[in-house]
């Protein structure tokens, strides 16, 4: 129990993944204009991430290891990657169209999305089983929407707000998103690594 | 309140953002001079170098961004995050160290944003915990009050160690300063130490730490008169305060020999001061009155968590700048229906 607490804790909050390992950022800018939006891309990204995580370990584990193809294993999860988002669409379509309708074009952006291929191999690095592969995956899933939504109402704020022309758009955003990265230094230290 | 509020010209109107500046450094008069009562002059010098680095950087960015620069820079918002961070610095740090928290949040984390009114996160405090990332030696390095009753160094002296680093005569730096009370636990409690254990040291009063509790004690004082003057509402202090003493009550009866007293907690680091004077700028907090209760018990809560569980002994100044972050998302699930909207 306290093992799944602590990797949600350490894939939420210390090393989140958009501010702490700097991953799935031009996504993350990409769909933080408004809160709607995010909130799509958010689901969407947290299904792929759990999907995937497990599926890349499962495959890793029982088809690469045992054949000795371990450096295969970036093209291998790109592959997986894909057929996740593809598989996901389908289900979804299927199972909700309300749900497809509003996650729709976020799954082919979560397809292509470094945070999704990053997460799969970050976490061959930990000494992860499988559910805990799909805990690290979904937590990291939940660090990225958590943050999203925050940042995606920020934005909505900062449209509004006097900012000097030379700073205004992209740039006023990435500042954001420094200090973000820097409140969420606090947690340093939470979970020992 | 570091900033202050869209929409408030500066002029001379009764609640103008001058004067709400004005009676906000009124109010931290007390706590400001129990200060230097206990830790010595090193606050006062900090305070005039914060507030003339912090006066200069905003009038270089009102020039820039061609406003009038008279109006905004009398208006006191400058004033009052240069002294709030001054507070919220260690008395003795380094005359560099305290400038490029000032500028930075002043150029950054203000005028970025365009300045007054508009910044999201907190300046002082992203001032604050930016040198407190890049320079934690500096930043941890507080003067003991027990050492400083012996040997005061006055204000020539405390001028010497800000700007030359180092005191004239026999004063010694090293003999001076030490770890906070709050820091002072996190080591022994790394070190397998108990809480019983490590609140002997001398650095510890009947509250919190020896100073730091009659500090705490004046920012209170200043805080219930500005609640009573009306310039800041209940909430944010109130639920700032509860979520972070429930959450010292839950793990103080789990186990008192890993756990600080809620009172020690309350009364210790920067608690007070936070709840009453940075929590509640009304810019970065949370504008709704259910969405201040939230803001505010969020506050406290993610202090104690940092305080009990993460690396920095003070978890203040982050957990404000996390809560800063997540107020407009707060505002934006807490805003009262208008009447029809959101039925289908």
């Amino acid at each position: 129990m306290s093992e799944y607490a602590l990797i949600l804790a350490s894939t939420v909050v210390v090393n989140n993944l958009v501010l702490d390992r700097l991953l799935g950022v031009c996504p993350f800018y990409a769909v933080s204009r408004k809160v709607e939006t995010a909130i799509g891309m958010s689901s969407a990204t947290l299904f792929m991430l759990t999907l995937s995580s497990a599926a890349s370990y499962l495959l890793f584990t029982y088809l690469l290891v045992p054949l000795g193809l371990e450096y295969l294993r970036i093209i291998l999860f790109i592959l997986v990657v894909a057929v996740v988002a593809g598989f996901t669409r389908w289900t979804v379509e299927g199972v909700s169209p309300v749900m497809y309708h509003l996650l729709g074009i976020f799954l082919p952006l979560a397809a292509v999305n470094c945070a999704v291929l990053g997460v799969a191999l970050l976490n061959l690095q930990q000494p992860h089983g499988f559910t805990q592969s799909a805990f690290y995956g979904f937590g990291a899933g939940l660090g990225f929407s958590v943050v999203l939504i925050f940042f995606s109402s920020l934005r909505e704020r900062l449209a509004v707000a006097d900012v000097p022309t030379p700073f205004q758009g992209a740039s006023i955003a990435l500042v954001t998103l420094g200090l973000m990265s820097m409140a969420f230094m606090g947690f340093a230290g939470l979970v020992k690594a | 309140m570091t900033s202050s509020m869209p929409g408030f010209a500066p002029d001379s109107e009764p609640h103008s953002v001058s004067s709400i500046m004005r009676q906000v450094l009124y109010a931290l008069v007390p706590g400001i001079a129990l200060y230097v009562w206990f830790f010595g002059f090193g606050i006062v010098i900090n305070c005039l170098l914060a507030t003339s680095v912090a006066l200069v950087s905003e009038g270089i960015m009102l020039r820039l961004r061609k406003r009038p620069v008279t109006p905004f820079l009398t208006d006191g918002s400058a004033v009052v995050t240069a002294v709030l961070l001054a507070l919220a610095m260690p008395p003795y740090a380094p005359w560099w160290v305290t400038s490029i928290a000032a500028i930075f949040a002043i150029v950054i984390a203000k005028h970025l944003y365009g300045g007054l009114g508009y910044n999201p996160f907190n300046p002082a405090m992203a001032g604050y915990a930016l040198v407190l990332i890049s320079f934690p030696a500096e930043m941890t390095t507080w003067p003991l009050p027990h050492m400083l009753s012996e040997m005061r160094p006055g204000f020539i002296d405390s001028a010497m160690i800000i700007f030359a680093d180092q005191p004239t005569g026999a004063l010694k730096l090293d003999a001076l300063t030490g770890a906070t009370p709050l820091a002072h636990v996190k080591s022994e409690l790394g070190n397998m130490r108990m809480v019983s254990e490590a609140v002997g040291a001398p650095i510890f009063g009947m509250l919190g730490g020896k100073g730091w509790e009659w500090l705490s004690l004046g920012y209170l004082l200043g805080g219930v008169w500005l609640l009573y003057k009306k310039i800041i509402k209940w909430q944010i202090p109130v639920s700032m305060l509860a979520g972070l003493f429930i959450m010292a009550v839950v793990f103080y009866l789990s186990d008192p020999e890993i756990y600080l007293s809620p009172v020690f907690h309350l009364f210790s680091g920067a608690t007070m001061l936070g709840a009453f004077f940075i929590a509640t700028d009304p810019v970065t907090a949370a504008t709704t009155p259910l969405g201040r209760i939230i803001f505010g018990a969020g506050i406290g809560i993610l202090t104690y968590v940092i305080r009990a569980w993460a690396a920095y002994p003070d978890g203040l100044a982050f957990a404000v700048l996390l809560m800063n972050a997540a107020a407009p998302t707060i505002d934006h699930y807490t805003q009262p229906r208008i009447l029809g909207e959101g039925r289908q």
